[in-house]
């Protein structure tokens, strides 16, 4: 399936991007989804910092399933107020 | 009410949409733009939002709120893109009965606000510029290996 991730704040200026068309295969999940952006983008977090995403305006969980089309964020530290 | 903006909040207007004659009590929340970090002069604020989704959890955090504290009314305004030093950047104002709610309801939802709602800040020095809240994620690019990155992952 083909996936369009979303980086903001901090994740857009590391990864030099507002968005990034991705390939994963079928019943890939969230934590799928971290390691094959770490890998292209291997300078957006430390290794030993979970890179938090939202599918479709929600916290998603590691083992949540990604589906075609689904709104694919990457949410770094916020920092509202 | 829940709101992003790019213009200047007004808290009175905002304060204003809550009330009712039921209401003994208004607690009305100003964040506002601080000129300095750690000593060093801030020169400005930059705020950036996951629009759809901060307008989400807005109305979470409100209708949880309401709820656990039996409210009449909360109102949210965020303020996104160049705010300058000494400027409001959030106002939540809260109207209860009583006031001990009232207030208890208000640090609630700040407290809430800054832990899930998807908004950032970039704080602009003289000489750079750093996102707030990413002090554990300190990282800098060119001394970070990536290859000590994987051999990390292949150890867990």
């Amino acid at each position: 399936m083909e996936l369009v991730v979303r980086f903001f704040a901090l994740y857009r200026e590391r990864a030099g991007a507002n968005t990034h068309r991705l390939e994963l295969p079928e019943g890939a999940t969230v934590a799928d989804l971290t390691v094959e952006v770490r890998r292209l983008f291997p300078r957006l977090a430390p290794p030993e910092v979970q890179i938090v995403v939202a599918v479709n305006t929600d916290y998603a969980e590691p083992e949540t399933v990604l589906r075609d089309g689904d709104d694919v964020c990457l949410i770094p530290p916020v920092s509202g107020g | 009410m829940i709101e992003l903006t790019h213009n200047p909040l007004n808290p009175e207007k905002i304060t204003l949409q809550v009330r009712r004659d039921t209401n003994g009590a208004v607690v009305t929340f100003l964040g506002n733009t601080r000129n300095n970090f750690e000593g060093k002069q801030v020169l400005t604020l930059e705020y950036e939002a996951y629009d759809d989704m901060a307008l989400k959890k807005l109305g979470e955090v409100r209708e949880e709120l309401i709820a656990q504290f039996g409210l009449e009314d909360i109102a949210i305004s965020h303020r996104i893109g160049s705010v300058p030093i000494g400027e409001t950047s959030l106002v939540v104002a809260v109207a209860s009965p009583h006031r001990k709610e009232a207030f208890q309801a208000c640090h609630a939802a700040v407290d809430r606000i800054k832990k899930v709602v998807p908004i950032w800040k970039k704080e602009i020095f003289q000489d750079g510029s750093r996102w707030v809240a990413c002090e554990d994620h300190e990282f800098d690019p060119p001394e970070f290996d990536p290859s000590e990155a994987a051999a990390h992952t292949h150890r867990d």
